[in-house]
Order: C-alpha cells, then sequence, then structure tokens
C-alpha cells in the first residue's frame, strides 16, 4: 500500500494531530516502512488459523456490582488543564 | 397532493434502542452509575480514562443483558470479547468506547408487537450487544467553553438492533412501547426516555409497495417520548414521499428530530461519517457465557408479559382487553398475581383492579407502590360480595375507601363497623317483605291485577326499611313469592 499525504491527513485528523511541512514527509516515510514490515508478515500462510486476540488465558474475569468511591470530585478535577468548581472546560467544538 | 400518492409507497423501518442498565456501579469501573449526583461526582480514574487504569467488567451487566436476550428468544453467544470503537471527543476521556463489535451477545430473538387490527406481528432483532455510555456535554451554559460532567460516562448500555421489519410509524410506537415494557419487567432499565436512560434512533426508508430494494436510509436522532418516536417518523415518511415524488434524489444522512416544529433537520451526512476503526479490546479478557451461566440466568426470569397475557387469556378467561391493561404495568400484573392466589373468581379480580384500584391511583396520581392493601384483603372483599354479604356498590363506594385508610383492617371488620353487611336471612326478608306488602294492599292488588312494572317500587320499600341491608337478590325473590302467589 502507497502512503500518500492524503492517507497522513486523513490519519492525522483522525488522531487529532498537526504535522509541521518537514514532519510530513518524515511521517510518511516511517509509515511506509512500518507498513512494509506488515508487508512481510503477511507472506506467511495464516489460513485457518485462529487469530489470536488475547494473549494471556483465563476469561469471566468480572468484578460484582458494588459501589466504591476512589477518589472525592475536588480529586477528579485536580490535573485537569482548565476546570471550574464543577465542570471540566474543553475549548467548545459542535459535533458536526 | 393526494393521500392516494402516499398510498403507492411503504416505509420500512429499524430501531436501535440503547438502554441504560440498573445496577448500582458502572460498566468498568465501581464508581455510582446512578442518575442525578452533582456534576463530576461519579467519577474514578478508569472512568476519567487515566492513563495506566484498566477496566474491569460489571458481572451484573452481562446478567442483564443476557436477561434480555432470553426475554427475546435471542441466541446466547458463549464465546464474548469486546471492542473498541475509537473516536476524539472530550465526552469520551479515553479516546474508545468499549463496546461489542463483531461479538454482541445476543443474536436474533424476536418480539411481539400487537397491531390495531387485533393482530400480532413479529419484529425480528439482529442483535443486543453491551456498551459504555459518554458523558455529557453542555455547550450552551458558557461562551467559549463546553462543561463536561463524566458522571455519565462508563454507565452501562445494551443496544438493542432491529431488523428492517416495521412498516409504520404505528407499529413503531408500538415496538418502543413493547421494548419499553420489557426492561422494566425484567427490572434491568427504568426505561425513562424522557430522562434518556431509554433513548431510540430510527432507521427509515421508503420504497414503492411491491419493490424488493430498499430506499435510501435515513437515520433520525433525538425523539425523547415514545409519542416523538412515532411524530418524527410519520413526518419523515411524508418528507422522503414528497421527495421522490418531485423527482428529487437525496442521500443517506442523520437527522434530529425538532419536538417543536415536529419536523427533522440534518445533522451530518454518512458520507463525512466517522472512521471508528474497531479493534478488539485487549484489557478486558473474553467472557465465557456457557449452558451452565445461561441456565442459571434463566431461571431468574420472571414471568413475562406475553406469557401472563396468555395466561389471562387462555386459562383464567379474561378477555384480551383485561390481560392487556393487567400486563401493561409490570407492578399491576405483580399485584394481580397475588390476587389471585386468594381467589378464583378472576373476573372480579381483574375488574377490581382495573376499575377501583386504578381509578384510586389515577385520581390521585399515585402508582402501583402506593397502594398497601394487601392482595388477601381485597380477596376477602370479592369474597364477601361473591357471598352476597355485601353490594358491590357498597363495597366500592363505603367499604373500599376505608381500607385503601387502613390497609390492615379485614374488610369484614369494616363491613361491620359501617354497619353495611347484607342480610340474606330468609326470616328477615319475609318479615320485611310482609310489613311492605300489609301497608300498601292497594299497590298489591295492582299488581296483581297486571301492573307487573310495581315490583321495582316494592323492592325500593323493602330495601328502605332494611336501610340498605337486606340481600336484593333474596328480596327480589321473596318478594315475587308473595305477590305471586
Amino acid at each position: 500500500m502507497q502512503v500518500t499525504n492524503e492517507t497522513i491527513d486523513r490519519l492525522a485528523h483522525l488522531a487529532r494531530l498537526e504535522f509541521e511541512k518537514g514532519e510530513k514527509d518524515k511521517i510518511r516515510e516511517d509509515l511506509q516502512k512500518i507498513l512494509g514490515f506488515v508487508d512481510k508478515l503477511n507472506e506467511l500462510d495464516t489460513e485457518g488459523v485462529e487469530p489470536m486476540i488475547f494473549v494471556a488465558e483465563g476469561h469471566n474475569v468480572l468484578r460484582e456490582d458494588v459501589v466504591k468511591v476512589d477518589i472525592t470530585h475536588e480529586q477528579a478535577l485536580k490535573n485537569a488543564p482548565k476546570k471550574d468548581s464543577d465542570y471540566f472546560r474543553v475549548p467548545k467544538v459542535i459535533k458536526k | 397532493m393526494t393521500a392516494s400518492v402516499y398510498d403507492k409507497y411503504e416505509a420500512v423501518i429499524g430501531l436501535e434502542i440503547h438502554a441504560q442498565l440498573l445496577t448500582h456501579s458502572k460498566a468498568y469501573s465501581s464508581d455510582s452509575a446512578e442518575f442525578g449526583a452533582a456534576p463530576n461526582e461519579h467519577v474514578s480514574a478508569i472512568s476519567l480514562g487515566h492513563p495506566g487504569t484498566l477496566p474491569k467488567h460489571n458481572k451484573t451487566v452481562i446478567d442483564y443483558a443476557v436477561k434480555m436476550g432470553l426475554a427475546c428468544e435471542a441466541q446466547i453467544r458463549e464465546f464474548n470479547y469486546y471492542a473498541r470503537k475509537n473516536y476524539f471527543y472530550a465526552d469520551l476521556p479515553k479516546g474508545y468506547q468499549i463496546t461489542q463489535d463483531k461479538t454482541p451477545i445476543c443474536n436474533g430473538g424476536f418480539v411481539k408487537i400487537k397491531l390495531k387490527d387485533g393482530s400480532t406481528k413479529k419484529i425480528g432483532l439482529t442483535r443486543i450487544h453491551m456498551e459504555e455510555d459518554a458523558g455529557k456535554s453542555m455547550h450552551d451554559q458558557d461562551l467559549y467553553d463546553t462543561l463536561v460532567d463524566y458522571n455519565r460516562a462508563g454507565v452501562p448500555l445494551i443496544e438493542i438492533v432491529s431488523e428492517p421489519d416495521m412498516r409504520s410509524a404505528d407499529e413503531a410506537y408500538a415496538y418502543v412501547t413493547e421494548m419499553r415494557k420489557l426492561v422494566r419487567y425484567l427490572d434491568i432499565c427504568d426505561g425513562n426516555m424522557e430522562e434518556g436512560s431509554l433513548r431510540c434512533d430510527a432507521n427509515v426508508s421508503v420504497r414503492l409497495k411491491g419493490a424488493e430494494k430498499f430506499g435510501t436510509k435515513v437515520e433520525v436522532k433525538n425523539m425523547n417520548s415514545i409519542s416523538n418516536v412515532k411524530r418524527a417518523i410519520e413526518y419523515e415518511i411524508i418528507r422522503q414521499i414528497d421527495l421522490l415524488e418531485a423527482g428529487e434524489t437525496f442521500t443517506s444522512e442523520t437527522r434530529s428530530f425538532d419536538a417543536l416544529k415536529g419536523t427533522t433537520f440534518s445533522m451530518r451526512s454518512k458520507e463525512e461519517a466517522n472512521d471508528y476503526r474497531y479493534f478488539p479490546e485487549p484489557d478486558l479478557p473474553p467472557f465465557i457465557a456457557d449452558q451452565a451461566y445461561v441456565s442459571s440466568i434463566r431461571e431468574q426470569m420472571p414471568a413475562l408479559p406475553d406469557a401472563l397475557f396468555d395466561k389471562y387469556t387462555k386459562e383464567l378467561g379474561l378477555s384480551e382487553y383485561d390481560a392487556q391493561v393487567l400486563t401493561d404495568l409490570k407492578e399491576i400484573a405483580a399485584y394481580f398475581e397475588e390476587l389471585i392466589g386468594f381467589t378464583s373468581n378472576y373476573k372480579a379480580a381483574a375488574n377490581w383492579v382495573m376499575g377501583s384500584v386504578k381509578s384510586y391511583l389515577n385520581e390521585n396520581a399515585l402508582e402501583m407502590a402506593d397502594f398497601h392493601v394487601p392482595a388477601k384483603n381485597l380477596a376477602e372483599l370479592i369474597a364477601l360480595i361473591d357471598s352476597n354479604k355485601l353490594s358491590n356498590s357498597v363495597a366500592g363506594q363505603r367499604v373500599f375507601p376505608v381500607m385503601i385508610e387502613q390497609p390492615e383492617r379485614s374488610p369484614l371488620n369494616i363491613a361491620e363497623e359501617l354497619n353495611v353487611l347484607q342480610e340474606s336471612d330468609a326470616g328477615f326478608i319475609e318479615g320485611l317483605v310482609q310489613q311492605v306488602l300489609e301497608a300498601n294492599p292497594a299497590k298489591v292488588a295492582e299488581y296483581q291485577g297486571g301492573k307487573k312494572g310495581l315490583l321495582g317500587m316494592f323492592m325500593g320499600e323493602v330495601m328502605k326499611l332494611s336501610k340498605g341491608k337486606a340481600d336484593p337478590k333474596e328480596a327480589t325473590r321473596i318478594l315475587s313469592e308473595y305477590l305471586d302467589k
């Protein structure tokens, strides 16, 4: 797969990242290399092999439905870059 | 445009319902899932998406999802894992929603809806899957900032996706009504559409009747009541037909319902739809729903409205209307179930619950939970009527109000104190009849001369003399006996 500037722009938008002009070229080259590596892996025939989703064994790791208070309202807001006494504040973006 | 133009088309409707589950804690963290707290009180490092935190699944969420699946006769998936749905938005602090993509816990199934002509129709389900809710953004409270409250972030949801099986707004209305009834019976969601604990999106398209191919699909959101679901779909069907008739094409898009205007407006087109880049959630180990587990949930299932409806119509001999009213609300059905444990006069039991009990609740704007008369006492009242010790009207107008005031008192005790027990003793009634006949010899002669209508007058006199306590049936019988001999 050929990584184009459009590919980079689209990924950058999805990840909410912005690149300087020069950076974009470098990222494009890096990504092209990464995809090349993945293509190498694709040479292996995995027909009929179940994909491994989980590295660890184990299943049904559940907790009972019990409320536990870990942090206070003040602690929750403490590290927010912008806040008031009640809310986290973020730049206004209306969902398109 | 004439009505006949609209008749050429049929609508194809599928619904997606999100139901907030009534758990104590959130889906993947232990902070409270309760509605109504002050902003950002019910939060944790996990629901705030802090780096390094790991989700841990709430067992009850799975139990509830499986209950819903079983109630709809869906297949329960044995091997479940979760997926990340990635998107950036401030109400989703970790940048992805934990959901189920390729492995919904419930597949297939159906619910039955009742149509206006009295028939029933099965609406198929595509899937039911578990996911988490996002936080709440407020855009209008501040000029420059959006305010975010994460109390709702991580609250468990199930999403119920129907097949495109509905053909009118009325069917969609019946479907949402049925689903809300089900989640309430199962006690897994409070079903409150106004507060958003039950939310519904509709996929609507129209096509010429008989056409195989679906028309262009439009998704309608923001319908915060069942009647708004109906209004929005009705509007959307007409809008789409008008466009087609005008020869215009339209694209697949998401529209929002404006409840004030009763119209829909475009939110975004599907072309610019998000790319969610789903992939398996590595932080949550898989969940295996084996046979033993599914059976254990099946055993906890309450009687569902459909089963009760069948029981009432087929076993108890009640009318479909009665069965419908009795099963509409879980609380009413539960009371009726208790009541018929104490009386076998099912019709009378149904009449009391649908009549006096419901009108008392309606008049006082109360819920069934506010009705404290034990079912056993109401059954006793029915027994008093059945044995002619009380008339229906005296029971309803005199005894029942006292029972509501003093729920623990037996109706017999109340009737005795009010001195309203009927006298059906033949000797007592004969005495009254003789007195009345002796006092009205002229009328007796008229009656015996053929003026049979006077029987009512004699009855009135007997009842008056008895101060309303004579058993009217018995009094009529004895009176006729004396007059006709």
